[in-house]
Order: C-alpha cells, then structure tokens, then sequence
C-alpha cells in the first residue's frame, strides 16, 4: 500500500502540471496513467505536431511540452506508475483506497482525475466473429516476437506500427501488408523499406483491402480480404495483426458514482471538485458552462484543485497563497539553491 | 439556415438547421445527435466523428485534407464516402447535405 496525499489519473500535460501546483504547495502524489509513457495525447496523438498556444511559449511539440514539464517537476522526484489504469476506488472513513489493475493499492485524502477522454485502448477490427481469435492469433500488440518465427503473418494498418512490424518480422516470418488505402502514413524511411522488400518479394502488399471475414474453427486456417471493387480474396495465415491506432475509452471511470455528462465529469469552478468529496477533475474530461479543451485552462484547472485537495491531506493547517518569485519555502521545494 | 440530415444506424433521421461556419460535427454535438463522439473536440486528432457521405453528395465537398485521411484510418469501417464531420463546414452550398451515422464510433 503506497501512501500519498494525492493520487492523479493521467500523466498528460494536465496531471504533470497538476503535479507542481501539489508539490509548490507541500502535497506530496503518485501518477498512474494505462500508457506505456509519460505526455497523455501530447506524446501518443500529436508529438511532432506544433502547438501555438502555451502561453509566453509561441510555438513548440507535443514532445517538448511534455518534456519541459517533465523538467518543471523534476524536484518533486514523482512516481509514475504507467501501463496501469485505476479500476476500483473506495472512501474508507477520510481516506480513499485506490486499486490499479496491476494489483497496486494507494491511499490518498483526494483524488484528481486528469484522464483526458479516457484511457487508449487499441482499436480492434470490427469483424463480428474474430473475437474467439483475440488474445491468441488475432493481436493487437506484440510481447513475444518469437511465436511468429515461420508463420505466415498478415498484418493490417498503415502507419509506423504496422510498417515498423512489418519490416522487423519480415526476417523470420512470411508478412503479408494489408492497408485501406493506397497511402501509408508513416515514415518515409519506413515505406520505403516496406516497398523494397515488396520488390525483393519478402512481403506481399494488398492496398485498398479490408478484412473481411476469418475461417478457422479453433484456430484460424485462412482469412477473407475484401476490395473497393468489392472482389474477394483468400489468405491462408497463422496470425492476424491490426495496427489501426488507439481509442480513447473512460473505462472503469463510469463504475464510480460520479455525475456525467455525456463523456465529462461535471465539476464546480471554484476548485474543480466533482459530486464526490475528495475527488477533482481537470483537463478535457470536466465540463462546467463556458469549458474550453484547451492545455492552458487545465492547467489553470489542476492549479485550484490542487488547492482543493489541501483541506483534505492538511485539515489542520490553513493554506497559505505564496509566490514562487518570493517565497523561500516554495523555493526550497523546488529545490531552487539561493 | 442550411439544413443537415443525418441519419443513425437505426435509419432514424434527423434534419435540422446548422448556422453557417459550423461544422458538420457541431451541428450534430449541440443538436444530441446519438452516435457522433467527437472525443477530440474538432481537432482532428481521433476519429470518433466518423460519418458516410451520401455518394451524390461525396464531390461537392471541399476535398479532404492529409490529415483527415491518416484519421479515417482508424476510424470503424471506413468507406470510400466516408469523412470526419468536423472537418466539413456548414454553409449555403451544403444546404441539404446528409451524412449517415456509422454503427458505432470505436
């Protein structure tokens, strides 16, 4: 059981700032986010992609965002639990009780939800019957590259994932590349590749191709492929793999008892505290009339709920505002030498 | 103000009045149009606002951007009408345009 004052779902711009505005202020909190990385959907959806508006900052990447806030906390030596995703929470008396999925337990006097629109889970195809198939021969994401040593592997997508896959397990696997399109998106570099190996007769490419049905009983024997013209044809493979991105799915965040309001959690905006006592909400998944999606009001968001969860892990103490310009304890929590 | 009907999976349609220089997405978001998630917000970052072009439609529209087309990608079944409704503005040219919902968004 790990004990903090805070606990943050979600490691994107908003939790990470959230994290100063907690630790400038003496709380002390623990980060879990279901990525496999820091940056929420600065670092998975837009990385290369300039922003222009973080105040005094004209223009900078998803990457540099998360990278200076990364530096901006550094003091506070946060722990990140990622690759895990909050499922159960539960108030006993004044604390909350928090499970991940990975079995790691917290207890904290609040909780602040910084979890965007929810948690990336991979899109999966949307063929009705491959379910039977998932987990097994039907992946979306690869632990163990050894299982795919000989086999015919198809895989589906268009971007680096696929592309990257493709390329790697062309070495020891028979690959065939199916993609909706004839474009691919991802690196140049990576197409290229792909398309020198498809010269070199190592990889078998279908563009303008969509799944379109899987035979096998236990296991898959072969699969359909359907084309824009509508022609049909067969592929006899060992595995299927489908790179189509991730989704944004609130999860477990629903089973709560909190208020929502379509995907949002409503909250109040004097300091973004939802319908439960303890728990706050910043970033894209509150609402509240005039919200804007926009990284600097959740920052201006984590920045009162953190005052918010003062009260809670400090009952006895009264919370003093200060200026990090002026103020020696601040500084010293930054670990700012004088 | 131009009309917009858009039509769930169910075939349930819905016409109604979308102002100018609103998106197509908009217009749905603010009328409770089941079925359009626009997880994103508009900013073509996801793929949740996925919906089919009526073919007769399909041309008229202002052509698709890169980056509308790397989303559609990911979208759930896409087709060759298919288009990220925020990236279609609403305006007197469009006027009657309809776009049907697909079964479901991710």
């Amino acid at each position: 059981m790990i004990k903090t004052d805070t606990l943050i779902i979600g490691a994107g711009p908003v939790g990470l700032f959230c994290v100063h505005q907690l630790g400038i202020i003496g709380l002390k909190c623990e980060v879990v986010d279901n990525l496999d990385k820091i940056g929420g959907q600065c670092i998975e959806l837009y990385p290369d992609k300039p922003i222009y508006d973080i105040p005094a900052v004209p223009e900078c990447t998803g990457e540099e965002l998360t990278n200076n806030l990364i530096d901006q906390i550094k003091a506070f030596k946060t722990n990140f639990h990622l690759n895990e995703r909050v499922e159960e929470l539960k108030k006993i008396e004044k604390k909350w009780l928090i499970k991940t999925n990975k079995g790691t337990e917290f207890e904290a006097s609040s909780i602040i939800i910084a979890a965007g629109v929810g948690s990336f889970e991979p899109r999966k195809f949307f063929t009705k019957e491959i379910e039977k198939y998932e987990g097994k021969q039907i992946l979306y994401s690869i632990k163990d590259k050894t299982i795919f040593k000989d086999k015919t592997v198809t895989i589906f997508g268009g971007g680096d994932s696929a592309l990257d896959w493709a390329i790697e397990l062309s070495n020891t696997s028979k690959i065939v590349l199916v993609h909706r399109r004839d474009d691919f998106r991802g690196m140049q570099a990576s197409i290229d590749k792909v398309n020198q190996l498809k010269e070199e007769g190592k990889i078998e490419v279908y563009t303008k191709y969509q799944l379109d049905s899987v035979k096998g009983e236990d296991k898959i024997e072969s699969i359909a492929i359907k084309h824009d013209d509508d022609s049909i044809k067969e592929i006899k493979t060992d595995y299927v793999l489908g790179f189509f991105g991730l989704i944004m799915k609130l999860g477990p965040i629903t089973e709560w008892g909190l208020n929502l309001d379509k995907k949002t959690i409503p909250v109040n905006t004097e300091n973004f505290e939802t319908n439960k006592e303890g728990i706050f909400a910043i970033g894209d998944i509150c609402s509240y009339p005039g919200k804007l999606r926009l990284i600097l009001s959740g920052f201006h968001e984590g920045a009162l709920a953190a005052r918010g969860c003062f009260k809670y892990a400090k009952p006895d103490e009264k919370y003093r505002f200060e200026f990090t310009t002026s103020s020696k304890t601040v500084k010293s929590r930054l670990g700012v030498k004088e | 103000m131009p009309k917009i009907t858009y039509i769930e999976n169910s075939e349930k349609s819905h016409t109604i009045e979308v102002a100018n220089g609103l998106s197509v997405m908009e217009g749905a978001v603010q009328n409770d149009i089941p079925g359009i998630d626009a997880d994103c917000g508009g900013g073509m970052a996801c793929a949740t606002c996925h919906v089919y072009v009526k073919e007769e439609w399909f041309d008229k529209l202002p052509i698709k951007e890169d980056g509308e087309e790397d989303m559609l990608d990911m979208a759930f079944e896409p087709k060759q009408n298919s288009r990220l409704s925020c990236q279609i503005l609403v305006s007197d040219e469009i006027n009657g345009l309809t776009v049907s919902i697909p079964s479901k968004q991710g």
